[in-house]
């Protein structure tokens, strides 16, 4: 299940960003008659099939797989979020039937109508992600039910299962993710193909559109992410303790950089002292809660892999403010890219860091909240299934995500190589005249 | 009606139309699979390629919406089928994942033996869904699945009944797939395709309907509860499926397709409201009545409000991706065009 998440939260990110990031090109195509943008939202809009195609399987598995794996915790809570499900089954559905006729309307439609169909994939993408994220934020901080005596579920206020506490920090700071992910990974095929010396204008338009809405999206990010953390602070405690490496609960809690904690002690770690304390709110005499104050069944597995995750997290976040601070001083300045290839380099390696950042953040999220699958109401072990064969089907998953991963680069890169054999000459306008018109044109 | 009988309406609405479009949808990957070698079936698998290309992910989107108002609004019931049919339903997970990636990996692999591969992966998987589902809906129909889950891993799904509905689900995906080409390959004017489908389409009509009523028999001995409603109150049902069935089968033989596709689609959809009929109240017969598998009312009612939501935006949605499609506006862009 972890692996399949995994797996699809990568997808789900492209599905959720990248139709926003087609959609400026291919706007900016059609309002200025640009032929390089609009070849490139017609590029970008054949990625996205392939993508949408593997993120629409590996999510209906995911579907199943709640069911297959954690039948328990279905039955007792899927009355309680299920409808969010539902709600994100609109606009999946909705997704499904506007990406096929914008990805397949391309030569047909009129331009601005084929634009206008491509627009409900970016609400769509924006209330799937809310309303998935939501789920996940009911697990943190679960709300909207009353439990029976007999532990089962009464009194379900949809209302409030859907805005419960983590909602209003979980859900933008996913989307921002996503965003920075589509825009940061998209860019970074750009930038290798400039610094392997492809340096015409697509090139640079393909590498500025989705940079410049990843680097938009950084700081607002940084800014969401720190009122999560500060937000984890206060509601989720053991979480937070796990992450900042707080043994017992006390004021003055110092802040570690990096380190792993073996034997009940923090080695090899940049100690900060009060920082942690003053980070979570603005006071060294803050008192944080400590790991301790729950017994041990009760706290995550390894501080030292949450600790280290959410500091890969923050550190990649702050790298990528700095690459976007860098762009935009100089493009302020002088209206172009900075003209060394550092910058480049820095970006290409920025795609895959945000994919890091992505599973870092999402390790600390999930693994943090362990033992407890709905937190401190059911743990883990009681909500899997019984059925045999979990290793098994275990292996099965991983070999067959890890040829569809294969398969899915392979299939980007053999288009990629399609579009460079054609070379720029073979930049055709993407609305052509329709048939009718055409007379004898047959392309 | 209670709260609880409207969601196993929509229930049964979202698996009708899983099973007509869905089933459409594996029944093209079945003809994929038996068309022959790259050189003879080529022009079968680009109609049929083209026939499913823009809309197979709005298709299996119906697959998502069944779980989700499965496991929301009876989620005792869906806790129970998951844990029994662990393994058929483990597979059709699996024949999606390969099906799902092994189309549209085709679509962009251009060497010969990478199409091969990749095209009969999303053809043999296209085999194996259908038939795992089947096996799950007969494992149910035959009471295998009982409330509190945890059956038997392997028996519950390799009985008889279910066994013949699993072959029962490949037989009509690939009538109504058939019966969907024949009309397609008569409006791109190939009338040698339309002949190709329609042979098809008689033979793999013929065979449903003798699965179909092989499945009564089994039923009897069986699943007496379901078959006692079949053969009570859902008689008129059965009578209607088995009449359009007939029907499309009649008009297929004197090459008047006209109708073909509303009565096989007709054929399906009474047969799976029999289904529904003949097993009420029960949700999982005989064990889990549908009032006592549904979920909290204010759930029902948030999924309610969500359907009716859903209603009125996918449908009209829906109609326009068909409706384009039927229209041929939508297509592949130049680049399969070019040499």
């Amino acid at each position: 299940m972890a692996l399949t998440l995994g797996f699809h939260i990568v997808l789900a990110c492209m599905g959720v960003a990248f139709p926003a990031i087609t959609l400026i090109a291919n706007y900016r195509g059609i309002k200025k008659g640009d032929p390089e943008a609009l070849e490139l939202a017609r590029r970008w809009s054949k990625a996205m099939a392939v993508l949408f195609a593997v993120g629409a399987v590996t999510g209906t598995v995911l579907s199943f797989e709640m069911g297959l794996l954690w039948p328990r915790f279905m039955e007792r809570f899927g009355d309680v979020f299920g409808f969010l499900f539902a709600i994100e089954g609109i606009f999946f559905f909705l997704e499904a039937i506007f990406i096929a006729i914008y990805i397949y309307g391309w030569n047909r439609l009129s331009p601005w109508a084929h634009f206008w169909t491509g627009v409900p994939l970016v609400v769509c993408g924006l209330g799937g992600a809310a309303s998935v994220v939501a789920v996940n934020s009911w697990m943190n901080e679960p709300a909207g039910f009353t439990l029976a005596a007999d532990g089962s579920v009464a009194d379900v206020r949809p209302w409030e299962v859907m805005f419960n506490p983590a909602t209003a920090y979980e859900v933008p700071h996913m989307i921002l993710a996503a965003y920075m992910v589509a825009g940061f990974m998209v860019a970074s095929v750009y930038a290798v193909g400039m610094l392997r010396g492809r340096r015409d204008r697509l090139h640079k338009l393909g590498f500025l559109i989705p940079f410049t809405v990843a680097a938009i999206a950084t700081p607002i990010q940084l800014f969401v992410g720190d009122t999560a953390a500060r937000a984890i602070a206060k509601d989720q405690t053991v979480k937070f303790a796990s992450m900042e490496y707080v043994e017992k609960t006390g004021t003055h809690q110092p802040e570690y950089l990096g380190g792993v904690y073996v034997d009940g002690e923090v080695r090899g770690a940049i100690k900060i002292p009060d920082l942690d304390s003053f980070l979570v709110d603005f006071s060294a005499d803050t008192n944080v809660i400590g790991w301790e104050s729950v017994p041990a069944d009760e706290r995550p597995p390894s501080p030292t892999l949450l600790h280290l995750a959410f500091d890969t997290m923050v550190g990649i976040g702050s790298a990528l403010m700095l690459l976007a601070v860098w762009f935009a001083v100089v493009w302020w300045r002088r209206r172009d890219l900075p003209r060394t290839d550092w910058f480049l380099r820095a970006a290409a390696l920025g795609g895959v860091a945000t994919i890091v950042a992505l599973e870092c953040g999402w390790i600390v999220t999930e693994v943090g909240r362990q033992p407890w699958i709905v937190h401190e109401v059911m743990r883990t072990e009681d909500a899997v299934t019984t059925a045999d064969g979990i290793w098994f089907s275990l292996a099965a998953v991983v070999v067959l995500y890890t040829l569809i991963g294969i398969g899915a680069v392979l299939a980007l890169r053999a288009l990629s190589r399609r579009w460079r054999e054609q070379g720029v000459e073979a930049v055709d306008v993407p609305y052509g005249p329709p048939p009718a018109e055409g007379g004898g044109d047959s392309a | 009606m209670s709260e609880a009988d409207i969601a196993a309406a929509v229930l049964w609405i979202g698996v009708s139309a899983y099973a007509v479009l869905g089933g459409a949808d594996f029944g093209a990957g079945l003809w994929d699979l038996v068309a022959g070698g790259a050189e003879r079936g080529a022009r079968a698998r680009d109609l049929m390629d083209r026939a499913i290309t823009p809309v197979w992910e709005a298709n299996h989107t119906w697959l998502i919406f069944n779980l989700v108002v499965l496991w929301t609004a009876f989620p005792e019931a869906f806790g129970a089928i998951m844990t029994t049919l662990f393994v058929p339903l483990m597979l059709a997970a699996l024949g999606i994942v390969l099906r799902g990636s092994g189309f549209a990996f085709r679509h962009v692999a251009r060497r010969l033996e990478h199409r091969r591969l990749l095209g009969a992966t999303f053809a043999f998987s296209s085999l194996l869904t259908p038939f795992f589902m089947g096996t799950a809906a007969g494992a149910i129909a035959a009471g295998e699945v009982e409330a509190g889950g945890g059956g038997e891993q392997f028996g519950s799904w390799t009985g008889t009944t279910p066994l013949l509905v699993g072959a029962l689900f490949v037989a009509g995906s690939a009538f109504i797939a058939a019966v969907f080409l024949v009309r397609d390959a008569r409006r791109a004017g190939d009338e040698v395709l339309a002949g190709y489908f329609r042979r098809r389409a008689l033979a793999s009509g013929a065979l449903t309907g003798a699965l179909a009523a092989a499945g009564l028999v089994v039923l009897h001995s069986d699943a007496r509860f379901v078959y006692d409603g079949l053969t009570s109150e859902a008689l008129p049902l059965v009578v209607l499926s088995g009449v359009c069935g007939l029907a499309t089968l009649v008009l297929l033989i004197r090459d008047t397709p006209r109708f073909t596709r509303p009565l096989a689609v007709g054929a399906f959809v009474a047969v799976i409201w029999g289904w529904g009929a003949a097993q009420y109240p029960y949700l999982l017969p005989t064990s889990l009545k549908i009032d006592q598998a549904a979920a909290a009312s204010e759930t029902l009612v948030a999924l309610l409000i969500v359907f009716v939501a859903a209603v009125l935006l996918v449908v009209p949605s829906l109609a326009l991706l068909f409706s384009l499609h039927q229209r041929a506006l939508l297509g592949e862009g130049s680049e399969r065009d070019e040499p």
